[in-house]
């Protein structure tokens, strides 16, 4: 019979371990590729990348796994992983080893990640100027029209 | 970067809109006690949209104070024609005048330009957002008519894209006002605007019926229903009329009742109450002129608002 950690660590063994870099795990399972775009991975660049989809886990039931090579992400972020992910845990990984392990936190605001669904926004206008949002409890809210998003963030994320 | 612009009334706290009443009356009780005072002041006037009274009470207010206006025109005659942004539109405007006035279709669009200049900038409306001098102005007229605290205040008409209705909303938070909405279902109060003034524990209730609460009501507060918010004529035609007011609408109201209306009126409130007690509509126009001359003279001044 094996423990929680154990049953985890097994399945997250389905994506290959990496070197250095970051490992992000408990993600909510199916947000793997949103977190990838809040991260501005497409594949595009040269990231060694590994991902794992709907795995079973016994915190989540289903969780996702991204595991980044040659790459520590920054506490920004981090943060701004939180508000789809907010469960994760970022394990950076240097030769092979945890150096450090936390969970995300909220910020409270997030910029430049989001795109305003407010079709009558000027952050959605030729305008000048990096979109803002204030994080709610439940959801976020563009610093300049006020419109509040709660259930769909993952369709905001500006991935241009 | 100086803040004391004027981007909603959401932050205006009570002493905030009370400096700007008491002062609007000291200068409607005596205009020629600050004629001159901001000789040689220019304002500058960017209206993306549409305004008559707006536009106007602004130009006269800071010629009242002795300064003068620069106006953009309209934007047809304007850079904007040519594709130029906002930011640089006010960053260009700031080299010329001490304060500027901005009123554009777009939500938020104050906010980003005042984050682009170091002079006062006043918002006049920004798309279906916020219109706090028209709040301020309001203020003025129901207090001067109902008074701000234990009022109970009806507001009916298009409450979804109203900027005047939400303006007000936010800023009538302060005082023990009870606010009640009006409208139909799909024209309701937007979710986020309901949501704030929740969390600033405001009285407020949501009705699809004027008959319901009007017998309660010290201020109503009537906005237009606009035709081009409904593609379908006949669904405009039904709903509109349900919320237009005459005399026999206003037979099971108090006498004191005052009706209020922010201006251009179609068929909201018919002409026959024009001459009535209840009518204050014009007088609220009117009271655009020593609001924003208070106004003016804060900012002008270093006062503080938001």
């Amino acid at each position: 019979m094996s423990d929680n950690h154990d049953d985890d660590h097994d399945h997250e063994l389905r994506v290959s371990k990496i070197r250095n870099g970051t490992v992000i795990d408990h993600v909510r399972g199916g947000q793997a590729l949103n977190v990838l775009a809040i991260l501005g991975i497409d594949g595009s660049q040269d990231e060694e990348v590994s991902v794992g989809i709907n795995v079973p886990s016994d915190r989540l039931a289903r969780k996702d796994i991204v595991k980044v090579e040659g790459r520590e992400l920054s506490q920004e972020e981090v943060d701004v992983l939180s508000l789809i992910a907010p469960d994760a845990t970022i394990n950076i990984v240097r030769d092979y080893e945890v150096a450090s392990k936390h969970r995300v936190e909220r910020p409270e605001e997030v910029e430049g990640v989001l795109t305003c669904p407010n079709a009558t926004c000027i952050t959605t206008e030729n305008e000048p100027v990096t979109s803002r949002f204030d994080v709610l409890e439940d959801g976020v809210r563009c610093s300049y029209c006020e419109t509040i998003v709660r259930d769909e963030i993952a369709d905001l994320i500006d991935s241009s | 970067m100086r803040h004391d612009h004027l981007i909603t009334s959401k932050h205006l706290t009570r002493e905030d809109v009370e400096a700007v009443l008491d002062r609007a009356a000291e200068i409607d009780a005596d205009p020629d006690a600050v004629a001159g005072k901001h000789e040689g002041t220019i304002l500058g006037l960017l209206f993306f949209e549409p305004s008559t009274r707006t536009k106007m009470s602004f130009e006269t207010a800071m010629k009242r104070l002795g300064g003068d206006v620069v106006d953009m025109g309209s934007v047809e005659s304007s850079s904007v024609k040519k594709g130029e942004t906002l930011a640089d539109t006010v960053r260009v405007i700031e080299g010329y005048a001490d304060a500027i006035v901005v009123r554009h279709p777009s939500q938020g669009s104050a906010k980003m330009a005042s984050e682009f200049v170091d002079v006062p900038l006043i918002n006049a409306g920004d798309g279906a957002g916020h219109h706090p001098t028209q709040t301020l102005l309001d203020l003025y007229t129901i207090r001067e008519n109902a008074g701000l605290d234990d009022l109970s205040i009806g507001i009916m008409g298009d409450l979804k894209y109203g900027r005047t209705v939400h303006s007000l909303a936010y800023a009538l938070s302060n005082f023990d006002a009870h606010q009640h909405f009006v409208s139909p279902e799909s024209l309701q109060l937007p979710r986020e605007v309901v949501y704030d003034l929740h969390q600033e524990g405001a009285s407020v209730r949501e009705h699809e019926s004027l008959e319901e609460v009007l017998d309660s009501l010290d201020v109503l507060y009537v906005t237009r229903i606009q035709r081009e918010r409904f593609p379908d004529e006949n669904e405009y035609q039904r709903i509109a009329g349900e919320y237009q007011i005459d005399l026999e609408t206003l037979e099971g109201a108090s006498d004191d009742l005052t009706v209020m209306h922010p201006l251009p009126r179609v068929d909201e409130i018919a002409p026959e109450i024009d001459d009535t007690d209840h009518a204050a509509y014009f007088e609220q126009a009117h009271n655009g002129v020593p609001v924003r001359m208070a106004l003016l003279d804060r900012l002008l001044e270093g006062g503080v608002s938001r």
